[in-house]
């Protein structure tokens, strides 16, 4: 990776990451994909009865404040986030992908704007009767338009986020059109838009508890309508959980047995299985317990649970896909550590450091393999593990030794690393030279007592190793 | 001072060094020209909307607290209509600002980035920061009748905002300085040291008043419309008055600019000056000065024809914001001629390299010699086990030789332990192999029972 090394090594990069990237989908799909179109559901009742519209108003309200913020910068903080942590991965997708995140871009600006125009005119006031109705009904229009449009976004987004997930598409033909062909993306585009028309409902039903009064007619009859809403689209949601999970690439599969938490859970299968009935169940439960008794309801936090429970699911399921991609960032042709396949011959050979311009030690010598052993750490492993945080190499070599508290043997250390990746499907092979991977012994086994934190160029700077090769360094 | 002396000191010991990483292999998305238009383009129409939010929020919080000293009520309301486009603004500005930020990461790849990377926390903060500021100017905007009676409370929300506005700017502006500067790479020890660089300043000032030139400008526009019931909105404020108010903002922010903008210029390392950046610079401000000379003539002429010349006014500005925006541009692109040069020849020798590399790999004579050897079992060991397992050494697991004596002529039980293994051995525990097949496990055991 030719870029200094951003790194964070309490949390982790791939946890700074997931944050920003599950807190934009579950708004995305939440309160924008799921809910618009129930907001514009009980518009069009309202037009007839004005209780609907006022409930409607104060939803959008949420949805409009927490999308504009939190929706619109999480956004942006993918983008943000990714490029500081895989720069080398984020820049290839934005140069083969340009044209389609522009055309994204575009419904994205649509959609915004939509948003703007529909909830800050809603309360538009009109000169006569006659011209209120006729703008109500352009008010209505523009509805459908935003819940047209959001989904929109997500479907181009799903066809992004399909590509990286097949492998062998991106070395064979790189045009985004074989984004929509691929042959997950119908499945997950099918289940995404039930899933988020499903949370949508919970997230209405939540907000409806504290926007109504107990006993109010308006009540009775969102509780009766947003529990319909949910019921009707939970099945299409199980089904099309299970036919994404079905499509995954047998490739694919072999890491997911990593993929949902952590090794231990080797059956997956059955935990995914549990999620998905677990937390649809629940929402069946308390919504159908609402719908039967609508005058008797649970306090209001209760429904809290659903949302929470949807969008536990819809986490889960993010976590899972971001994990079967592994030990690629871009299937077959880039690993996660963000060397390229076709990198691999040169640098097992010459060793990563002297490809790197960024680093302290450009070989390794006697005197520095500590150092050049932290530098390779950085380079290699520091995308997925901190030295002792998250994800923690001292706490995974430990537990692999057993914590005896002995310190760990060289050779086995070396013949682990030199073939993590047979038996370790989630982690792509080691990229460096043999005396690259003797130094980062030695680092390893320094940190096992003695434990420092290896930081990143955020927080030391950049400093360059006494080059001997002159074409590296130059006097411009 | 300090930081200034330490990057100085610094700057001596270090000139001699420049890192010149490889760039991404892979070709750009469309001609570079095509590239740079979309880029200065869509920056500006950005940076409009950056300029409009930010100075909106700064003059929202002028006219509240002006009424609040004043006692008058339209003031308060002044501030509320601009508090109403400020919000509008702001998404605009997020949204517009994607755009750029694609076309930068995708031009300038390598500078962006590691200018990021320097200054990577603060530069990821910006989110945070920004998600804060957008909450606040909600906060403020909704509950101007709610605090209407405590209003040092609703003006400190907007105050925080304001304050977080003006903070954001000075991460951007740092991460754009260093991005053209590769010789000074060395020398930054995150955000804080790059805030140094001799130029993040004075563009910081630039912007400040960038900002209140386009919002007096825009406000100037907004409360003139015909559309606008403004007779009907406020009691004691006369349109003509607020007229020339934001006239008058717009005409000092521009003079001051005058001031500044020299000032700029002098302080850009001089890599990447060239006589014809200076001359869109110099063009692009002198486009303003008739500008200017309307303001000032219609500020003192007769109330009644005040804004007949804004559109020309409003032409003119915006021209010499398109000239400064490809000044910006041009600047860049020669402060990093030489650079980009050099790196242009590393990715290429690079790529050379890998190629020969490849090619060494994949000669003949290895594969032969590999595949040969290598019994169906062998390979399901080299696959599967190898990194817990060697023939005579305890790794994470016993030595192969030692199976092999405890499996003696047992097979079956062999194939049992590997698909589901128990637990003998203080230490770790092996997975269950549960990825092979019926016959991967047999020829794997045959292999194990070999061994001696
Ligand atoms: C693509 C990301 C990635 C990279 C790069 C990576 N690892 Fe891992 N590694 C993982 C994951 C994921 C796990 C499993 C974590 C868990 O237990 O859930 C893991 C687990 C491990 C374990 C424990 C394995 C076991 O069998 O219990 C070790 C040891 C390890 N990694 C070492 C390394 C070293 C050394 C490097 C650098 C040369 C490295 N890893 C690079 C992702 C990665
Ligand atoms: C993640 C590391 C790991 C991998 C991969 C692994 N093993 Fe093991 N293996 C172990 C450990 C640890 C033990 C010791 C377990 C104990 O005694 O509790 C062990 C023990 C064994 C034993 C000795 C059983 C006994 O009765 O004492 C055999 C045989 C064995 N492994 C075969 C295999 C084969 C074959 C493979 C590949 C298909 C394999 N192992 C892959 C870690 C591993």
């Amino acid at each position: 990776m030719d870029f200094p090394i951003f790194h964070l090594d309490f949390f982790g990069d791939r946890l700074m990451i997931a944050v920003i990237a599950i807190l934009h989908v579950l708004i995305n799909h939440g309160l924008a994909v799921g809910l618009v179109p129930i907001v514009l559901c009980m518009e069009i009742k309202g037009l007839k009865d004005p209780t609907w519209d006022r409930l409607a108003y104060k939803i959008l309200t949420v949805a409009f404040i927490i999308t504009t913020t939190v929706g619109a910068l999480t956004g942006v903080g993918i983008w943000f986030s990714s490029s500081l942590i895989n720069p080398y991965s984020i820049g290839s997708l934005i140069r083969v992908f340009y044209g389609a995140w522009f055309v994204e871009w575009t419904v994205f600006v649509t959609e915004v704007i939509l948003i703007m125009i529909y909830y800050l005119t809603w309360k538009k006031k009109h000169k006569t009767e006659a011209h209120q109705l006729v703008g109500k009904s352009y008010h209505v229009l523009t509805g459908y338009a935003l819940a047209i449009f959001s989904w929109v976004t997500m479907a181009i987004i799903v066809a992004i986020l399909g590509f990286m997930m097949d492998p062998g598409n991106w070395n064979n033909d790189r045009t985004f059109l074989s984004g929509f062909t691929n042959p997950i993306y119908v499945p997950q585009l099918t289940f995404r838009t039930f899933l988020a028309l499903t949370t949508g409902g919970a997230v209405a039903l939540c907000l409806t508890m504290f926007f109504t009064d107990k006993n109010s007619e308006i009540r009775k009859k969102s509780v009766r309508f947003l529990s319909k809403w949910i019921f009707a689209f939970i099945p299409f949601t199980l089904i099309a959980g299970f036919w994404y999970y079905l499509v995954i690439p047998e490739g694919m599969l072999k890491n997911m047995s990593v993929a949902v938490g952590t090794q231990q859970f080797q059956n997956y299968y059955e935990i995914l299985r549990q999620v998905l009935m677990y937390s649809l169940g629940g929402v069946l439960l308390i919504v159908g317990f609402a719908f039967l008794y609508p005058r008797f309801t649970p306090p209001k936090w209760a429904f809290f649970i659903p949302v929470l429970l949807m969008f536990g699911l819809l986490g889960y399921f993010e976590r899972v896909r971001e994990f079967i991609r592994k030990p690629y960032v871009i299937g077959g042709y880039m690993y996660s550590n963000t060397f390229r396949v076709e990198d691999y011959p040169l640098l097992q050979r010459d060793g990563i450091l002297k490809h790197s311009a960024f680093v302290s030690t450009k070989e390794v010598t006697a005197h520095n393999q500590y150092e050049a052993g932290k530098n390779v750490f950085l380079i290699a492993c520091s995308r997925c593990h901190t030295t002792g945080g998250v994800n923690s190499l001292v706490e995974k070599f430990d537990n692999m030794y057993g914590n005896t508290g002995k310190p760990w043997g060289a050779s086995a250390m070396k013949a682990y690393i030199s073939n993590m990746h047979l038996s370790r499907y989630y982690m792509p092979p080691f990229p460096g030279n043999e005396k690259e991977l003797d130094a980062l012994i030695v680092y390893l086994k320094g940190i096992q007592f003695n434990s420092a934190p290896a930081e990143g160029v955020q927080n030391t700077g950049l400093e360059l190793g006494t080059a001997k090769d002159q074409s590296l360094t130059s006097n411009p | 001072m300090n930081i200034l002396a330490n990057i100085f000191s610094a700057c001596l010991l270090l000139v001699q060094q420049t890192p010149v990483p490889k760039d991404l292999p892979l070709p750009l998305p469309l001609p570079e020209e095509l590239l740079v238009v979309l880029l200065v383009v869509s920056f500006l129409v950005h940076i409009l909307f950056v300029n409009l939010m930010f100075g909106g929020a700064l003059l929202t919080l002028f006219f509240e607290a002006l009424g609040y000293v004043k006692k008058n009520e339209d003031y308060d309301k002044l501030s509320l209509e601009i508090a109403k486009t400020t919000t509008v603004n702001k998404s605009m500005a997020v949204v517009m600002g994607v755009a750029p930020l694609l076309t930068i990461n995708t031009l300038y790849t390598l500078y962006f980035y590691t200018a990021n990377a320097l200054t990577g926390l603060m530069w990821i903060m910006i989110i945070p920061l920004v998600i804060v500021a957008f909450l606040l100017l909600y906060a403020h905007k909704y509950t101007y009748e709610a605090l209407r009676h405590n209003k040092p409370l609703h003006l400190a929300i907007l105050a925080l905002a304001v304050g977080l506005f003006l903070f954001i700017p000075l991460i951007f502006l740092t991460n754009i300085n260093l991005m053209i500067q590769p010789d000074k790479w060395l020398m930054v020890k995150g955000f804080v040291s790059a805030l140094g660089l001799p130029n993040v300043w004075p563009r910081y000032f630039h912007f400040i008043m960038a900002s209140l030139g386009v919002t007096g400008l825009f406000l100037f526009w907004w409360f003139s419309r015909r559309a606008y019931d403004f007779e009907g909105t406020f009691n004691t404020l006369k349109l003509y008055d607020l007229k020339k108010r934001f006239y008058s903002i717009t005409f000092g922010a521009s003079v001051a600019q005058f001031l500044i903008g020299p000032i700029v210029l002098l302080t850009l390392p001089e890599k990447g000056l060239s006589w014809h950046m200076i001359l869109v610079i110099v063009t692009g401000a002198s486009i303003s000065i008739p500008a200017l000379v309307y303001i000032w003539k219609e500020i003192n002429g007769e109330p009644a024809k005040i804004g007949r010349r804004f559109p020309w006014i409003a032409t003119c500005l915006s021209f010499t914001v398109i000239f400064m925006g490809y000044g910006r541009h041009l600047y860049r692109a020669t402060s990093l001629e030489t650079h980009q040069k050099l790196v242009k020849q590393k990715t290429e020798e690079y790529r050379l390299a890998v190629e020969e590399a490849r090619k060494e790999a994949l000669s003949p004579q290895k594969d032969t010699t590999q595949v040969a050897v290598l019994s169906p079992g062998q390979v399901v060991y080299e696959n599967n086990c190898k990194a817990c397992h060697a023939l005579d050494q305890t790794l994470v697991g016993p030595s192969f030789k030692e199976a092999a004596a405890i499996y003696k002529n047992d097979k079956a039980s062999l194939m049992a332990w590997i698909k589901k293994p128990g637990k003998k051995r203080e230490g770790a525990a092996m997975p269950a192999q549960t990825q092979l097949n019926e016959k991967e496990l047999g020829d794997v055991a045959d292999w194990i029972l070999t061994l001696k």
